[in-house]
């Protein structure tokens, strides 16, 4: 008999264990406790709490000894990315003017999580401000990717980002899921770096409330988990309307999980032909030709979309963003929360000048200087509104494909997981790695990667699937086609 | 367009981001390169179209006009308020002296 270890086991398995009374979710919380102490060199968690994880299991495990119910996420451990304020538990959106926050209140994605049953093993680092793709702008330290490429060379590889500590965490077995956050692409470029599935819901279904903001209209929270069946079910337990966001969607959550099926008779998937570009990585391509050819024989009818404005999506993005960003980031102030940096006989604007160079780091920074400039008398129409304009424009493109087809089957991202400190040097080069993920955040549009098999150097790579607007549902069963037909078993072998 | 040292130095001012000339040096560039690229959105035909307002049809609820509605945000709730204040001084916010 082959004994699986609980830590390799998933949301599903977890949950429904726990009720029928295989293990205990104490058994569980200690498992993943021990897998979470022994992984510091991954430097996935900023904080970790095995007591509370522990105490929460025992909680679990009485109210089953009582017979009550445990919930749709009983005894499941997981990971809260440190962007979502958790009640007396440091959220410091892995920066240092928010080292030592301890939020009085608890995010509404946080508590829905606890309230289905779920237990916090820790906050999970990510880049500062949820502001980077490889986990590398983190004030608490990068993250290394558990994966290494098969050339012996043993170079530090990046997880992704931001939701990097939540993409090394689930992939290196230290959670069974977590909770990631996309803006553009954040969950689910990380989620392809490390071979694990992230979904980000339409723009809404997730309330914002308690998250540490970045770009407002951008912003959205999601899971990341090892299959699609594990994604939907903690999706259901984070969704949901939630009065305390003006743009949360007043809409039923479906039950995506009962609903799941990788029948894809009589669906249309597009594939959108400006995605493949000139000197596109050859592997990636041919991981994307499979996924077409793996859909076609779910029963999928195969549709050639266009997407006229996908080249503009960046740039658009890069200025929306930091927009957003530089207004959302002016309350660090050093006066309500968070670091103060007083020099002598500073007066009131010399302190906030003072504070704010010593507690944003370098990207965080540009960012807020782009966003500012981008916004100034003047440059408003030319930048902004130009760039909220062709937001329109990309959204519309969207809406048109979508009378054509019902998902849109891209890559993730252009490459595999690069190597800590390739991309640092230009952070031109380092944006360009969104270039297929940020179109569906502009558009508000759900979006999910799923592992599809490794590249040429022994590396996970992800497909993307994008559906229409409140579509998570189909979403999530070309996403489940997309596993079956993959696979993917495949998983970083232990050196940490 | 493109920025100088002076531009810049004037975005961080008014983004009270203290910064030095070294910085200010390094950010030149760095920014130039990212607003260069941006620049491309210029060529898009932007003609009848509308600035995108709300990524998903959506309406401004408004809540029942009620004081203290949401008792988690309504009043008598200081201490939680300044818990995490740098420098909370009698029930206030501590700041420099800003009045001569």
């Amino acid at each position: 008999m082959i004994v699986t270890e609980i830590t390799d086991l998933g949301v599903k398995a977890i949950r429904d264990g726990v009720a029928a009374g295989e293990f205990s979710a104490v058994e569980v919380a200690e498992a993943f406790n021990a897998n979470v102490a022994a992984a510091a060199v991954l430097n996935a968690f900023i904080v970790a709490t095995p007591e509370a994880a522990l105490d929460a299991a025992k909680s679990t495990d009485a109210k089953r000894a009582k017979g009550e119910d445990l919930g749709t996420m009983g005894g499941v451990p997981i990971g809260m990315k440190d962007l979502f304020a958790t009640r007396g538990v440091q959220t410091s959106a892995a920066s240092h003017i928010l080292e030592g926050f301890l939020p009085e209140y608890e995010s509404t994605v946080s508590q829905n999580l606890w309230n289905a049953g779920a237990v916090m093993l820790g906050k999970l680092n990510l880049d500062q401000f949820a502001m980077g793709s490889s986990n590398e702008t983190s004030y608490f330290g990068n993250v290394v990717n558990p994966w290494r490429r098969n050339d012996g060379g043993n170079a530090a590889l990046a997880p992704g980002g931001s939701s990097g500590g939540s993409s090394a965490a689930v992939a290196a077995r230290l959670c069974p899921a977590a909770t990631g956050t996309d803006t553009g692409g954040s969950i689910r470029q990380p989620a392809a770096f490390t071979g694990i599935t992230g979904i980000k819901p339409t723009y809404g279904r997730c309330s914002r409330w308690g998250i540490v903001a970045f770009a407002s209209s951008l912003d959205q929270a999601g899971p990341m988990a090892r299959d699609v069946t594990d994604c939907a079910i903690m999706l259901e337990a984070m969704a949901g309307f939630d009065p305390k966001d003006s743009t949360s969607l007043d809409m039923p959550v479906p039950h995506w999980e009962a609903g799941l099926s990788p029948d894809m008779k009589g669906k249309r998937v597009g594939v959108p032909r400006e995605y493949r570009m000139d000197g596109m990585d050859a592997d990636v391509a041919k991981s994307w030709d499979q996924g077409i050819e793996w859909l076609k024989q779910a029963g999928a009818e195969i549709v050639d979309i266009s997407l006229p404005h996908t080249k503009y999506a960046l740039p658009a993005y890069y200025i929306v963003a930091p927009a957003e960003a530089s207004s959302n980031l002016a309350r660090y102030d050093g006066v309500r929360y968070g670091l103060r940096d007083l020099p002598d006989g500073a007066g009131l604007q010399d302190m906030y000048a003072a504070t704010r160079a010593a507690g944003f780091g370098a990207e965080v920074k540009r960012r807020i200087l782009i966003g500012t400039y981008v916004l100034s008398a003047g440059f408003y129409d030319a930048y902004y509104t130009q760039a909220q304009k062709v937001r329109t424009l990309i959204s519309l493109d969207f809406r048109n494909a979508f009378e054509s087809c019902d998902v849109i089957l891209a890559p993730t991202a252009p490459t595999a997981a690069f190597a800590l400190g390739e991309m640092t040097s230009d952070p031109l080069s380092m944006y360009l790695n969104d270039v297929f993920a940020v179109p569906a955040s502009l558009a508000g549009l759900p979006a999910m990667s799923v592992p599809a098999g490794l590249n040429r150097e022994g590396l996970p790579l992800g497909l993307q699937i994008i559906g229409n607007m409140f579509d998570e549902q189909g979403v999530l069963n070309a996403g489940l086609a997309l596993e079956q037909a993959a696979g993917f078993s495949a998983k970083p072998e232990r050196w940490w | 367009m493109s920025v100088d040292t002076e531009t810049v130095a004037r975005i961080a001012a008014l983004a009270r981001i203290k910064v030095s000339e070294a910085e200010l040096e390094a950010m030149v560039p760095e920014l130039n390169g990212i607003l260069a690229w941006v620049e491309q959105l210029g060529e898009v035909d932007v003609t009848g179209v509308e600035p995108m307002t709300a990524v998903i049809p959506n309406t401004l609820r408004l809540r029942d006009d009620v004081i203290d509605a949401d008792p988690l945000t309504a009043g008598g709730r200081r201490d939680e308020v300044l818990a995490n204040a740098p420098a909370a001084e009698h029930g206030f916010f501590g700041v420099p002296k800003v009045i001569e």
